[in-house]
């Protein structure tokens, strides 16, 4: 008597599934046919050099723009604005505004909302909450500018994460911190997506400091998208019919680095902000 | 007690309580500055101070045509900083250096009509009554049909930015963050518009059409240096502007009594210069908090 091997199905809860997304601007494709699902729970990057098209998928994603064509579905049904929260590329403040980082965090909370805040013990003790789950009590009453890029990026996790939403969009939240600043964020995200079940898509232009957490990458280049587990879409076949070229994928000390090669050229790997034709990033 | 009594009538001079237009000009003068300290904290956090000194040029305009037609100069000043509001939205809304250029223009142009308009109203008159008054403002002269129009529209613009405090304050501090919440950032934009316009009108009415954004921008640069608290720094600004325009009134009107002259000094001067000791106060003074 045999058996068919046993496999338990992958029973997967999708928080996010983006559907054949389209986006045209001026004659120009910025989405081109984008499709992934994101679980629940899964930390996952979004990975692509800079006019790769992410920011536009995260307006997407947010229903700040609608697509000319496919669809993005959160939680398996409508899209609620309540279901995301949302850290945005660049938050610049002046240091000499009166914001507190528990205020903003506050807004995260109810600044959807008409009038002042009424101050409450209940709102008070969710904000200090929310301040110790991202280690950012001991900076929650300073102002918010003049706090240090790290700082600044605790907070609006904070603020994005108060309303309890089952998907977190950071993008490039990674941009400007230093090296250790970069690591502290990433193990935080990381273990919010694990411990509260939160779907967490940040996007990066260097994938290397999201691969120890990572469970999916979505790779987007030229407004085209690959996605699965790192092993399945960072190869050099995947990767060259992303970019419509070849390109080699080598892995240096547990690092990545993505080459672009011309075949007459000698290889050339060219540095993550530089983009035009046949050019890749090191990642 | 008959000491007591002494320092007081050296202080506020008699008649200071009981002279009704001192009264009217308290009244007019204390709600209009609560209502410009409220509103220029989110003028100053928007980084639209520029902005609010094209209203108060735009409104000369607007006051001295007012003026020219024989209408309450508060009108003209409303009207025209309003339009000046809806026209800033339109032609310069999609970035930051637009606005600026946009603002930029709309201020040369209203300047200029208002040199004409004042011109025209000091030839017919052989006058510099209304110069002085748009410009200047004089705030002991106002007629108590005011007092109802500014109380409207005072209480229209505290409206729109104790209502839609939390949105406003969010799509100030990040467009981007308040779009991601639902917040329809433009519609608020415009609606702060207007309450910076009918602000800096009202400001204009009591402290001149050229020092109405003192009124809007110093008590809420003060405010700033003394709380870290946006709701905070909404009562300080508020606080402050009413202080300085009650002190000032006080102030003009003993100088009435002030040697040489015997004449008065404008009530504008002392606000406008009340307002500037207390941003330098509250800036050289208490070390303000910085966290770090």
């Amino acid at each position: 008597m045999s058996h068919e091997p046993l496999t338990v199905p992958e029973v997967r809860e999708t928080t996010l599934a983006v559907e054949g997304v389209t986006v045209g601007l001026s004659g120009r494709t910025i989405l081109d046919d984008v499709s992934f699902t994101i679980g629940r729970g899964e930390f996952t990057g979004l990975i692509g050099a800079n006019g790769a098209g992410k920011t536009t998928l995260f307006r997407v994603i947010l229903g700040l723009l609608a697509p000319a064509s496919g669809r993005v579905r959160v939680g398996g049904g409508e899209r609620s604005r309540r279901d995301m929260g949302y850290v945005p590329q660049k938050f610049l403040l002046d240091p000499d505004m009166p914001l507190r980082g528990r205020d903003l965090v506050g807004l995260g909370l109810d600044g959807h909302r008409l009038g002042f805040a009424l101050p409450s013990r209940a709102r008070r003790r969710r904000i200090d909450a929310m301040l110790d789950a991202v280690d950012a009590r001991g900076f929650g009453d300073a102002r918010v500018g003049q706090l240090s890029g790290g700082e600044q990026q605790r907070i609006l996790i904070a603020h994005a994460l108060i309303s309890e939403p089952t998907l977190l969009l950071l993008d490039e939240p990674l941009a400007n911190l230093d090296l250790r600043s970069a690591q502290e964020v990433v193990r935080l995200l990381a273990g919010i997506a694990r411990e509260q079940q939160i779907a967490v898509l940040i996007s990066a232009h260097e994938m290397n400091p999201l691969l120890p957490v990572m469970d999916r990458i979505v790779y987007m280049a030229a407004g085209r998208a690959a996605s699965g587990t790192t092993a399945e879409v960072v190869r050099s076949d995947v990767l060259s019919g992303l970019y419509g070229h070849h390109v080699d994928v080598l892995r240096v000390h547990g690092r990545v680095i993505v080459v672009a090669g011309t075949g007459q050229d000698e290889h050339t790997a060219i540095d993550a902000s530089g983009h035009g034709p046949g050019t890749v990033e090191i990642v | 007690m008959r000491r007591v009594h002494q320092v007081l009538r050296a202080i506020v001079e008699p008649g200071f309580f009981s002279d009704p237009s001192v009264q009217l000009a308290a009244v007019v003068g204390g709600l209009v500055a609560l209502v410009a300290g409220n509103v220029g904290v989110f003028t100053v956090i928007r980084g639209q101070s520029f902005a609010g000194e094209a209203l108060g040029d735009m409104g000369a305009a607007g006051g001295s045509s007012a003026y020219l037609i024989g209408v309450a100069p508060l009108w003209g000043f409303i009207a025209v900083a309003v339009a000046a509001a809806g026209v800033m939205e339109l032609i310069g809304i999609q970035r930051a250096r637009g606005r600026d250029l946009a603002t930029g223009i709309v201020l040369g142009a209203g300047f200029g009509l208002a040199a004409l308009l004042l011109y025209l109203g000091t030839t017919f008159d052989n006058t510099t009554g209304a110069t002085i008054t748009i410009l200047f403002g004089s705030i002991f002269l106002l007629e108590r049909s005011i007092l109802a129009p500014a109380l409207a529209l005072g209480v229209i613009a505290l409206a729109i930015v104790l209502v839609l405090n939390r949105p406003l304050l969010l799509a100030s501090v990040s467009p981007e963050l308040a779009a991601a919440r639902g917040i329809p950032v433009r519609l608020i934009g415009g609606l702060y518009l207007i309450a910076m316009a009918v602000a800096v009108a009202l400001s204009a009415v009591t402290i001149g059409a050229i020092l109405s954004t003192a009124l809007l921008i110093g008590p809420a640069a003060t405010a700033l240096a003394l709380t870290d608290s946006p709701g905070r720094a909404i009562i300080t600004a508020g606080a402050v502007g009413v202080g300085a325009t009650w002190l000032g009134l006080l102030l003009a009107y003993d100088s009435y009594y002030w040697p040489p002259l015997h004449q008065g000094w404008p009530v504008s001067f002392f606000v406008v210069t009340l307002v500037l000791i207390a941003y330098l106060a509250a800036h050289i003074g208490p070390r303000r908090r910085t966290v770090r």
